[in-house]
């Protein structure tokens, strides 16, 4: 057949337009307008139409000491969650990487928090954290223990949320992990066999260095993730007592929906991105020093 | 071949999108969206909808969101000059200001103001325009468990100092003896009547004076009786936190707006017997007895609306008449005088919560939190303040300095939006 007409020639192009538009629609315009409002004095609340503004806002949130503070907070949380979750995640695949009776309703067990809803995950366990007639404080008190203030009181906060965060995501750490043991090979183990390593060594020197990369990949989705938790912490405390919770994210949201200042709001999001961006690029470094 | 189908496969898909576009336009019927409140004036509404859609042929296609929600998508649909709405639910307080600054409510100069009280029209009206009409009203009051008092032999209080006798009274037995919003933000609009009561204020012409001794001293007060007599974590406990407890009778005096009377002594949520639930008005200060009483909530039109005649024509029967008696009727306090000079309505109503209205009528004060355009962000700032008070219980030494910090950051919001001084 003779190639002649627009769509003939064009196909290559034709077909993956949807998808490009729909990319370019949806993820590069809002980031690109969000990078635009940020360098903009942008707020609702004045009235007045929207100037550019240079570094403005920038600036402005630099000198907001709950900037720093959330700035804090974000790494805090993302640190302390996703790195209970790696080595628990790891150990739980360990076990269920062997063969036992009930296995696999232990992983179906296991799948259950990874498909709740993280706002109604949230309120339940806002719950089991009422001081005052909450479940765990229940439990304490029955133990004789000292009650805990878990989400009510600032020192507590944030341990608390990162609780439900690895209740919740510790899971997907385990199959990732797992299933990158099951793709490792017998060889280096027999080996080791016939030389007599012990079952710790077989471990330390095997094992792990081999699925390394996985629980790295693993560690950088949830730590990305994480960096972004908006949905318990705003279910669950919405940034309080005080300003005790307040991450980037809930910061972002507070002087976007809250305060109506756009411009500053934009400019956090910014930083926010940035230190994403960042975070992955460092983590994918690392990861490419396993693989060698 | 293949060209003679992909012109086939655009032509029957263009066919499609025209297709549903053209079998719309010869109906005409008149068609209004409408955003409602997840409040019990929304939840009243929507059942009678139909109703006026039979009255009048004109469809009516609402929503219905959370409070902060609507103010959300409201405001992000106004601001993109996207919005399709014609009539909604508005918070006067909260958003009045902002929303008649950015001139996104309609006039509303053809209504009938005259069975609303003056003070509340006024509060949504600029330039001679009235933008807002009132809907529902809401006071301070203070809820009590009757059963309680009788049993350690104390009077309900009618001053602070007999308030703070009786919250240490009665706190003991996994009960706590008092409790009030105590999260930043949310405790602004509870803790005003306390700052009145002690001759305080948020603002004055339009200039923010809430570290003034008398403001400071009430919230010194407020910080102290919460600190010592309220439940364990009140200082990030909201109205949707204090109500489980008390209805789980964990709690001796509780006080927050008078709308919540419905859901305290519902006994499919209460282990409480209604008998034992009281309502007495606020307790009077040293220097006042102005518990605030505001207008919590209107009802408003876009000045962007398609159809302004047909979102006329529903604002009318939705802010009826007929529709407030409804709403007494189902302890839902209105704002129009004629409501509550129905008869049916004085006999059904909770006997208790009339007096604290007629009392409230008489003294109150107009508003629970600064009336201001970047409201949220001063109710963060004075948030703070009360946060700190009720951490220290009461006794703070830095809470003068907190209290000046703050006050003037929320004279540079108010500056910043050319509100500052003045009107």
């Amino acid at each position: 057949m003779i190639k002649s007409g627009f769509f003939e020639r064009n196909l290559k192009y034709l077909f993956p337009l949807p998808a490009l538009l729909f990319v370019l629609l949806l993820m590069v315009f809002p980031v690109l307008y969000t990078l635009f409002v940020s360098f903009t004095d942008w707020t609702l609340t004045s009235g007045r139409p929207m100037k550019f503004a240079g570094l403005g806002s920038y600036l402005k949130i630099m000198g907001e000491p709950r900037f720093l503070d959330a700035v804090g907070r974000t790494f805090y949380f993302t640190i302390g969650a996703v790195l209970a979750e790696a080595v628990l995640g790891t150990t739980i695949a360990l076990v269920l990487n062997r063969e036992f009776r009930g296995k696999n309703a232990l992983k179906f067990i296991l799948l259950l928090p990874l498909v709740a809803t993280p706002v109604a995950v949230g309120i339940v366990f806002n719950l089991f954290y009422d001081p005052t007639i909450g479940f765990l404080n229940y439990v304490l008190s029955v133990f004789g223990l000292p009650q805990s203030g878990w989400v009510t009181a600032s020192s507590t906060v944030l341990p608390s949320l990162m609780l439900v965060d690895i209740w919740q995501w510790t899971p997907m750490i385990s199959l990732i992990v797992l299933a990158g043991l099951a793709g490792l090979s017998n060889e280096p183990y027999e080996s080791a066999k016939v030389d007599g390593a012990s079952s710790v060594q077989t471990f330390v020197h095997i094992t792990l260095p081999m699925v390394m990369p996985t629980i790295l990949t693993a560690i950088i989705l949830r730590a990305v993730d994480a960096l972004k938790t908006y949905d318990i912490i705003y279910a669950m405390t919405g940034g309080g007592p005080g300003y005790s919770s307040e991450t980037l994210n809930i910061l972002a949201y507070k002087f976007s929906f809250e305060y109506f200042n756009m411009g500053q709001a934009s400019s956090i999001l910014v930083f926010l991105f940035f230190i994403v961006l960042l975070f992955s690029l460092g983590v994918t470094k690392i990861r490419k020093l396993f693989e060698l | 071949m293949k060209r003679v189908l992909a012109v086939l496969l655009i032509v029957s898909l263009s066919f499609v999108v025209f297709a549903q576009g053209a079998s719309e336009a010869p109906a005409k019927q008149q068609e209004i969206r409408v955003l409602l409140a997840n409040h019990p004036y929304g939840e009243l509404l929507k059942p009678l909808i139909p109703e006026f859609e039979a009255q009048t042929g004109i469809k009516v296609n609402y929503e219905s969101l959370q409070e902060s929600q609507l103010t959300q998508k409201l405001t992000t649909e106004f601001a993109t000059g996207s919005s399709t709405v014609d009539v909604f639910m508005t918070r006067p307080l909260q958003e009045g200001l902002l929303f008649i600054k950015n001139g996104w409510y309609g006039s509303l100069a053809k209504y009938d103001f005259s069975d609303y009280p003056a003070a509340s029209v006024e509060l949504g009206r600029k330039d001679g325009v009235p933008f807002i009409v009132p809907l529902v009203i809401e006071w301070q009051v203070m809820y009590y468990r009757k059963d309680l008092f009788e049993k350690a032999g104390i009077k309900v209080p009618t001053n602070f100092v007999e308030l703070e006798a009786a919250a240490k009274a009665l706190t003991k037995d996994g009960v706590a003896g008092f409790g009030s919003r105590g999260k930043g933000a949310a405790a602004v609009t509870q803790i005003s009547s306390y700052i009145y009561n002690f001759g305080g204020n948020y603002l004055e012409n339009n200039v923010a004076v809430f570290d003034s001794p008398e403001a400071l001293e009430g919230i010194r007060y407020y910080g102290r009786l919460l600190g010592n007599y309220g439940p364990q974590g009140i200082a990030s406990m909201s109205w949707e936190n204090l109500m489980p407890v008390f209805q789980a009778g964990k709690l001796a005096m509780w006080t927050d707006a008078s709308v919540f009377l419905g859901q305290v002594v519902d006994p499919t949520k209460t282990n409480i017997p209604a008998k034992d639930i009281g309502v007495a008005q606020l307790p009077a200060g040293p220097k006042g007895d102005s518990p605030f009483i505001v207008t919590s909530w209107g009802m408003a039109m876009s000045s962007k609306s398609k159809n302004p005649d047909a979102a006329l024509q529903f604002l009318n029967w939705a802010t009826s008449k007929e529709l407030a008696v409804k709403g007494m009727l189902a302890n839902i306090p209105m704002s129009r005088d004629s409501a509550w000079a129905n008869e049916t309505v004085r006999k059904n109503m909770n006997a208790e919560l009339i007096a604290t209205q007629a009392h409230a009528a008489k003294n109150g004060y107009p508003l629970d939190r600064p009336f201001m355009s970047a409201v949220g962000q001063a109710r963060d700032l004075i948030g703070e303040v009360i946060v700190e008070a009720i951490n220290t219980k009461g006794t703070s030494t830095r809470l003068p300095a907190l209290a000046t910090e703050k006050v003037k950051a929320v004279n540079e919001l108010l500056k910043a939006d050319g509100e500052y001084g003045g009107k």
